[in-house]
């Protein structure tokens, strides 16, 4: 067996216990009470969205690497749906929307699955973003066009581009290691959910001061539980990155940090359309945008930081 | 039973389920029961009518069960004018086929409907009739609504949004976008003792936009 599929399974054994553990938990608090709670029922349907997650996942680690792109390109799609279906546009973007969504996301996700960083890292920050308003502009409407252009702009920034660094980074790994990059994936998106669920069950019992008054329940103490722990996981999970167990622990915090502000970023943007979560497509957890918001604003971060970090 | 009919019937049900799962895929419609729960109660469900995809949304939100018993009612001179749409009008959706051109009609629309009521199906209208094209939200209804109530009270009559349609497809666009579609189902009205036909008409009418959701932009 190659170490490559050894840590795929070993990393897979580790999480289905895990996930094991929480489904038998959530079961003894079913059938403490005759009747359902609704925290319980919550949890438990929580444990199954993850599980569903896990295996998808899993799955598409097995086939290789472009299933991880594709699997990755239908959730970007999910979370730019989310994105564009509350924001300000009018009927002259109608195009643009359309291009967006038919040319420019798989566009994106092609050149992850080919591995072109050239382009995959300015396309959309730089030639979408110059030519995309044109489109909308050629259609002859000046109403609140910077508002829709932005918002088009921003849609694609967290939803495509942000999105799209998470499978690309399974293209950084050493020479004579192929194959490894798939792992840092995984690392990534456990540590920065690691981090979220201490930072919601834990922390905000314990926590004492809010980050933000009134927009949401985050507390400065329960953001440095959550990144303590991401980091204490990152230390746990080192073995399967190239980082070293310190490094690894370091780099599993910048990642926490980086996704709870995310986190709080898309939170005001909700409060601004008026919604609580952005679909119901994710039994238990809301909408695509609200399970992956912390990891698509780590990813690039993590992305571009590891490069560095080789390259040096 | 017929054999010729059962590979049409079969080819109609591969149809359906293909539809549902393409409006699905592309725009996440989601039913919310606000005012009703999904009941085998025989039911009018009248919605507004932006768009040929409405019917559709709406049949696909249902649960099988209830689709299987609920027929839209639709326009003969738009369904009937080929083939392919002659089998997913008849065939797929099983829809109350009414020639909106009185001249051109020779049987009573509205005595189609009712017969379709009495074999128990519950069915979709669009009370405005034409598609919605204007500025306003909402047309005035046609009488068919009244006239429903008034010869069937016992079927509940149920207000039915279809939010966001419109940006999906508006009018002269050819590509769909794929935004999330809702339908919104709100509690049933009834005809009041006495109430008129004008009265009825205003009532549904406020009840259904009391539905749509504020638009923020």
């Amino acid at each position: 067996m190659s170490p490559m599929l050894r840590d795929i399974g070993l990393l897979a054994l580790g999480v289905t216990l895990l996930l094991l553990a929480l489904t038998i938990f959530g079961e003894r608090l079913r059938n403490r009470s005759d009747q359902p709670e609704p925290a319980v029922e919550v949890f438990m349907t929580r444990v199954d969205s993850w599980w569903a997650m896990v295996v998808l996942f899993t799955l598409a680690l097995l086939v290789g690497p472009k299933a991880v792109v594709l699997l990755f390109a239908i959730a970007s799609f999910a979370a730019l749906r989310e994105f564009y279906t509350y924001s300000a546009r009018a009927r002259a973007d109608h195009l643009s929307l359309a291009l967006a969504f038919y040319i420019i996301l798989p566009a994106q996700f092609l050149f992850i699955a080919f591995d072109a960083p050239r382009l995959f890292g300015v396309f959309i920050p730089v030639f979408v973003f110059l030519l995309l308003p044109f489109v909308s502009v050629l259609r002859g409407s000046a109403d609140r066009f910077l508002s829709r252009v932005s918002e088009m702009q921003w849609g694609l920034m967290i939803c495509v581009f942000c999105l799209s660094h998470i499978p690309a980074l399974m293209w950084l790994e050493l020479p004579g290691e192929s194959g490894r990059g798939m792992l840092l994936i995984a690392f990534l998106v456990l540590v920065v959910q690691a981090g979220d669920l201490v930072d919601f069950y834990i922390g905000r019992r314990l926590g004492r001061k809010r980050i933000v008054e009134g927009l949401s329940s985050k507390t400065w103490e329960g953001a440095a539980w959550g990144i303590a722990a991401a980091a204490l996981l990152g230390l746990i999970l080192g073995w399967i990155t190239p980082f070293g167990p310190f490094a690894a622990a370091g780099m599993a915090a910048l990642a926490s940090a980086c996704g709870q502000a995310g986190n709080l970023i898309l939170r005001a943007i909700k409060r601004d359309r008026g919604l609580r979560d952005w679909s119901h497509l994710i039994p238990g957890q809301g909408g695509f945008l609200d399970q992956l918001d912390s990891v698509i604003f780590a990813a690039p971060a993590f992305f571009y930081l590891t490069r560095l970090w080789w390259l040096a | 039973m017929n054999l010729v009919s059962v590979p049409r019937r079969l080819a109609a049900r591969i149809t359906g389920q293909a539809i549902v799962l393409f409006a699905r895929a592309i725009t996440a419609v989601n039913a919310e029961w606000r005012g009703v729960g999904p009941s085998s109660r025989q039911r009018v469900y009248f919605a507004n009518h932006v768009s040929n995809a409405d019917m559709p949304m709406i049949w696909s939100v249902l649960p099988h069960h209830l689709r299987q018993r609920t027929r839209p009612v639709a326009a003969a001179d738009y369904w009937l004018t080929n083939g392919v749409r002659a089998f997913a009008g008849r065939d797929v959706f099983k829809a109350v086929l009414i020639d909106r051109r009185p001249d051109a009609r020779n049987d009573d629309p509205m005595a189609a409907i009712i017969d379709a009521l009495d074999t128990g199906a519950s069915l979709i209208i669009f009370p405005e009739g034409l598609r919605n094209q204007g500025p306003e939200p909402l047309k005035p209804f046609k009488s068919g609504l009244y006239n429903i109530a008034k010869a069937r009270p016992d079927v509940e009559l149920v207000p039915t949004w279809v939010a966001n349609l419109n940006s999906v497809m508006p009018k002269g666009e050819v590509i769909p976008l794929p935004l999330m579609v809702r339908v919104i189902f709100g509690a049933p009205v009834a005809l009041h003792d006495g109430e008129d036909r004008h009265g009825f008409l205003n009532r549904s009418a406020a009840a259904l936009l009391a539905l749509k959701p504020e638009e923020r932009t």
